[in-house]
């Protein structure tokens, strides 16, 4: 699962697969015509609007993109950079940004390209760009409290709205759509043309209508994060879900046994984590299942997974949601940790005794409830172990 | 020779788009421009005067958040590359020419001083603004993030309302 780096791509080598996407960004930017400080501007003015089609067209093709890698799965959302949201910097420095647009005619990147090709009001505005940095960072005490002010997390627009993630996708899709159109109207008016510049290649055609049924097929899928997350509440779904289980003394025995092959996941939460916990445990909560670190953890080969939680519920919707996402060798706990804790920990004595079978767990749990608390204090007294958990990766400007 | 016309937009727009959906892929972070000046300021002033750099704010809480020379950071090697890949198509295209654009109606000195503001103007804005273009507007609306989105609104709405005023350096 993506993204690659840090834990595939190292440090060095990113910087090389930095040094390729800025050369095919550089290269793409100077094809389209954002080399000239007089195209870019065209968008103001109403006579060239190739930033806009340039923009609008990689921002959806993104979007459209990222969405349909995270819902197969392939690219893990929880990881990537999300820029975050200070409304009020956002606002002022996007203001101050259009300012020295109108006046500059370039924005970094371009200017960048634009020096790049000899344009020396290019290199010009890049030399700008240093002072107006310098004067920000002197006088970084003066706009501290700007800088910070209004912070509202790392949330996405769909959110903030309050739409879903593919009706918010479909919706933008469609505006740039119009926006293409109508501006292209725009521009012939202004340039006193008379043809339309919307020649309605096969190609372009083609592509047209690949787009309507990508964006079309956005709308349809339902998140599947939520829809996974909504029917494993449903009570009627969980009755008919049978999943495999593991017996409270086969728990029991593969813990005294110090079976390294135990992979226990503990659907608590973190304070009755931190009260008690296994060896070879790890905190997990449902939204944690959908992480990549949890991918590599339920595929290990020779490991048995078992999800525990008080009540056996909690187990067997974690296991529906597991289930869903593809991965299957998972065993609950018979029971829940609330019986594990009545019959084992806590052992008094069974009902009655009529076979040897009997006789034999119950010499077991005897046993049993009177090492495992001396496992769990020594694991308690080891301090728990803090789930290796990868972080977003730091990015921006 | 006449320089070969531009790409078309919309396939320039779709390669591009591409291209910052592998960036995101590979490496989980967008596209980027005004933090490679950004680590350059900061690696400059260091090297004049590094009882400045730990001494200010601004640039404390940058080497909080990145642990090497400033000159080794991502943006720095992205942006190293936006030029080579520029010239290399300015050179296939017959682009590559030592000149500086302006409007009939304007003058190379006011072009000059216009350039100079702007990219001055931009700059502290990206600060502020926690990104340009290409960090906080294009990257921002691949991965929907509000803030982004935000930043981008913010930037073409200012341009387009500040356009009238300086509607003579341009038509």
């Amino acid at each position: 699962m993506a993204p690659f780096v840090p834990d595939i791509i190292g440090n060095e080598l990113n910087l090389i697969v930095a040094l390729l996407i800025g050369i095919a960004f550089g290269f793409i930017l100077e094809q389209a015509g954002f080399s000239s400080s007089k195209k870019l501007v065209g968008l103001f003015y109403g006579y060239d609007f190739t930033v806009l089609r340039v923009f609008f067209t990689a921002g959806v093709t993104a979007m459209l993109g990222i969405i349909t890698l995270s819902y197969f799965r392939l690219l893990d959302i929880n990881l990537i950079y999300i820029n975050p949201t200070y409304i009020w910097s956002a606002v002022i420095g996007g203001f101050i940004m259009g300012l020295g647009f109108v006046l500059g005619g370039y924005c970094p990147g371009t200017s960048f390209c634009g020096a790049a090709i000899g344009k020396i009001d290019g290199m010009i505005f890049i030399g700008g760009g240093f002072l107006g940095v310098l004067l920000f960072s002197e006088g970084y005490p003066l706009f501290e409290n700007l800088f910070k002010a209004g912070f509202w997390g790392s949330p996405r627009i769909f959110e903030t709205i309050g739409v879903s993630q593919s009706l918010f996708a479909f919706l933008l899709t469609t505006i740039a759509v119009l926006a293409f159109i109508i501006t292209t109207k725009i521009e012939n008016k202004v340039n006193k043309r008379h043809f339309s510049e919307f020649q309605p290649a096969c190609i372009y055609a083609g592509l047209v209508i690949l787009a309507v049924i990508i964006g079309l097929s956005a709308f349809m899928m339902p998140d599947r994060q939520t829809e996974i997350l909504k029917n494993s509440s449903d009570v009627e779904m969980l009755n008919s879900f049978k999943p495999a289980e593991m017996s409270i003394d086969e728990f029991a025995f593969r813990i005294i046994d110090n079976d390294k092959r135990l992979q226990i996941f503990d659907f608590r939460n973190t304070e009755a984590f931190a009260e008690m916990s296994f060896p070879n445990s790890m905190n997990f909560t449902f939204e944690n299942l959908f992480g990549k670190d949890t991918k590599r953890l339920l595929t290990l080969k020779k490991s048995i997974s078992v999800f525990v939680a008080d009540d056996e519920e909690t187990e067997k919707r974690a296991a529906y949601i597991a289930s869903g996402l593809g991965y299957d060798n998972i065993l609950i706990l018979q029971g829940g940790l609330s019986k594990f804790k009545q019959e084992i920990i806590n052992f008094s004595t069974l009902q009655e005794i009529n076979s040897r079978r009997d006789a034999d767990i119950y010499r077991f749990r005897e046993k049993a409830s009177k090492i495992i608390p001396e496992i769990l204090l020594a694991n308690k007294n080891k301090g728990v172990k803090q789930k290796k958990e990868s972080k977003r990766v730091l990015g921006g400007c | 020779m006449n320089s070969i016309k531009y790409m078309n937009p919309y396939l320039a727009g779709f390669l591009l788009g591409l291209l910052l959906l592998i960036t995101i892929f590979i490496t989980g972070r967008g596209l980027g421009a005004s933090g490679a000046i950004k680590s350059t300021v900061i690696a400059v002033v260091h090297s004049i005067a590094p009882g400045h750099t730990s001494n200010t704010h601004y640039y404390q809480e940058y080497y909080q958040e990145h642990n090497e020379n400033p000159l080794k950071s991502w943006l720095v090697f992205e942006v190293a590359g936006v030029i080579i890949g520029a010239f290399i198509s300015g050179l296939i295209s017959n682009r590559l020419k030592l000149k500086l654009e302006y409007s009939s109606k304007s003058s190379a000195r006011i072009r000059i001083i216009t350039a100079l503001l702007g990219g001055a103007l931009f700059g502290f804005g990206a600060q502020l603004g926690r990104g340009c273009t290409s960090g906080a507007a294009l990257s921002g609306m691949g991965v929907l993030s509000t803030g982004g989105i935000i930043t981008m609104l913010a930037i073409f709405g200012g341009a387009y309302a500040f356009a009238y005023f300086f509607r003579k350096l341009w038509i």
